[in-house]
């Protein structure tokens, strides 16, 4: 029953996406030409009055040129779209890993002491809603590097999803197994490794995959103020080329390489869940 | 005076007046001792306090007054020379049934190695009738299973004394009967000290050797020692039959049902000067068998204890 439910949900969503391009295809031709093109009109690559969406038949066809070379590197503008979204990866892991590095610890001390929850709290509060982004003029003064500068972008926005999970999944940890460990005479840092990092595992997990999610929205967005490299600017470098056909294959790129992010650790959160 | 193994002396629990309130106390002039080797049930209604009495005990919790020896050294902090075994089973849900269990005897003897840790867990787990079921999560367990880990891991450690707070309080009556048996089969063979919650009167007769009786809170009070006076080796089919069986069981309910209301009459409560007196009052011990009386002289017994 459930097998045939994923069949036919799988069916269902290869109907939407057929009917959706095809509607798409179809309601989007370009006008019918009806005298021959002027030699001008030639030159400038064709002879549609406005300019238009391109055709999921052309974005189809420039994302298979592109993923079957998608690491090539022709020049600061000209590089495959696989090396740019590696890039765009490189920042989010290197910023994301940096917060991680932080907020897990800061957040256990928070979660173990009420003295740390309530003198951190109004800092927290207050950092937490800045969008990552109104860091950046301060970041680029500071740190005097574009790449440097994108990189503590992203860990700014990462920081606090896992702070705040690991905080309070810290804080929640059921007085009884507390109990366990206190009464096996379990030190302080056998109890937290035995005991309140499992019991916590599973919503420091949730924390790291809500800010993995925000990494990876923030990135385009600081790439494309900052410029050069990655899948951000890509995607405002073609806008200026106008080209949109590119444009609308690198979104669907990031919706793709967004996913991914969240399915692994969506994987690593099922590794470390536990039934009471 | 007698010196017992565990010596609980006037331990009194009061929790801080809220806002505008009055401060509670569950308990007072709480006093009693347990010998090595005995098996001893507390009985009482919810709220007079015996959870926190056993937390005390197990040093989890602290008194508002009051000190707890054993083996002649105050009780400050848990320790693994108490072990306890919670009603919700207290697992670890992450890891397996056995290292559930190793990690409490890797805790205990520290020095021991792997294999000597395994075997040891291992015995215990067979001694509960859990062999094939050691690498399970408790998830996968029943609640009987899970709780027979948990007596499993208590009696592993071998502490000097082993705390229950109503182990079988969950459990449905089929299998509570049981893992009683098995509880009390293990205990034979350890000699091991048990103090231990109840609220089930059979349950205690079939257990104990004597059954503090506790007054209704707050201002709860140990009334009275219960000796069960039937001999060792009890089966639950026979004690029934036993003539001393039904006096205690008949003592017992008459006290639940009247006698714990009557006495945590406010009036009965002795004064500051009084309760000065009362000092290291142990209960009356009371064997219903032989002091088969009228229900009046058990009270003016009481009051004899509380002038």
């Amino acid at each position: 029953m459930l097998s045939s439910l994923n069949v036919r949900a799988a069916l269902l969503s290869v109907v939407i996406l057929i009917v959706t391009l095809g509607v798409w295809e179809i309601a989007n031709q370009p006008p019918e030409v009806k005298e021959a093109k002027t030699e001008y009109e030639m030159l400038m690559g064709g002879s549609a009055p406005h300019a238009r969406v391109p055709n999921p038949s052309e974005i189809g066809t420039l994302a298979l040129a592109e993923l079957s070379d998608p690491f090539y590197d022709k020049g600061p503008n000209d590089k495959g779209i696989g090396l740019q979204l590696l890039y765009s990866i490189k920042r989010v892991m290197s910023g994301y890993f940096l917060a991680a590095l932080i907020a897990i610890p800061i957040g256990f001390m928070i979660g173990m002491s009420p003295l740390m929850h309530k003198a951190l709290d109004p800092f927290i509060q207050v950092l937490k809603p800045i969008s990552p982004l109104a860091w950046m003029p301060l970041a680029l003064f500071i740190l005097k590097d574009s790449e440097v500068s994108s990189v503590f972008v992203i860990f700014i926005c990462s920081i606090w999803p896992m702070l705040i999970n690991t905080a309070f999944g810290v804080g929640s940890v059921k007085k009884d197994w507390i109990n366990i460990a206190r009464t096996h005479e379990l030190s302080k840092l056998r109890t937290a490794v035995m005991v309140i990092l499992p019991a916590a595992a599973p919503t420091i997990l949730t924390g790291m995959r809500i800010s993995i999610g925000i990494a990876w929205l923030v990135i385009v967005a600081a790439e494309m103020l900052v410029g050069g490299t990655g899948i951000g600017y890509y995607v405002w470098n073609e806008w200026n080329n106008l080209d949109l056909t590119a444009v609308i294959f690198s979104i669907l790129m990031i919706g793709i390489v967004g996913m991914v992010l969240d399915l692994l650790l969506a994987k690593a959160t099922k590794m470390v869940q536990y039934v009471e | 005076m007698e010196n017992y193994f565990l010596d609980a002396q006037d331990l009194s629990k009061t929790f801080p007046a809220p806002k505008g309130g009055e401060s509670l106390t569950v308990f007072e002039n709480a006093s009693f001792g347990i010998n090595k080797g005995e098996f001893i049930c507390i009985i009482g209604h919810s709220g007079c306090g015996k959870s926190t009495i056993l937390n005390v005990l197990a040093g989890l919790d602290e008194a508002s007054s009051g000190t707890v020896l054993m083996d002649g050294r105050e009780v400050a902090g848990p320790s693994l020379d108490r072990g306890v075994v919670f009603q919700n089973y207290s697992l670890l849900p992450w890891i397996s049934t056995l290292r559930n269990i190793t990690f409490a005897v890797r805790a205990r003897w520290p020095s021991w190695s792997k294999e000597q840790v395994l075997e040891h867990s291992m015995k215990y787990i067979d001694m509960v009738g859990l062999g094939g079921a050691e690498n399970r999560k408790p998830s996968q367990l029943s609640g009987g299973m899970r709780q027979r880990v948990s007596i499993a891991r208590a009696f592993a450690i071998e502490p000097k004394l082993l705390l229950m707070d109503e182990p079988f309080g969950a459990l449905d009556a089929l299998t509570r009967g049981i893992i009683q048996e098995e509880l009390m089969k293990i205990w034979e063979q350890t000699n091991q000290t048990v103090f231990m919650i109840t609220h089930d009167v059979d349950e205690a007769i079939l257990l104990a050797d004597r059954i503090l009786l506790m007054t209704n809170g707050p201002y709860a009070r140990i009334a009275e020692s219960v000796v069960v006076d039937i001999p060792r080796h009890r089966e639950r089919t026979d004690i029934i039959h036993h003539p001393n069986y039904y006096p205690i069981r008949n003592h017992l309910v008459e006290f639940l049902v009247k006698r714990s209301k009557e006495l945590s009459n406010p009036e009965l409560r002795a004064g500051q000067e009084q309760r000065e007196s009362m000092k290291r009052v142990y209960p009356p011990d009371v064997n219903p068998a032989t002091d088969m009386v009228e229900g009046d002289e058990q009270v003016i017994k009481l009051e004899k204890h509380k002038a």
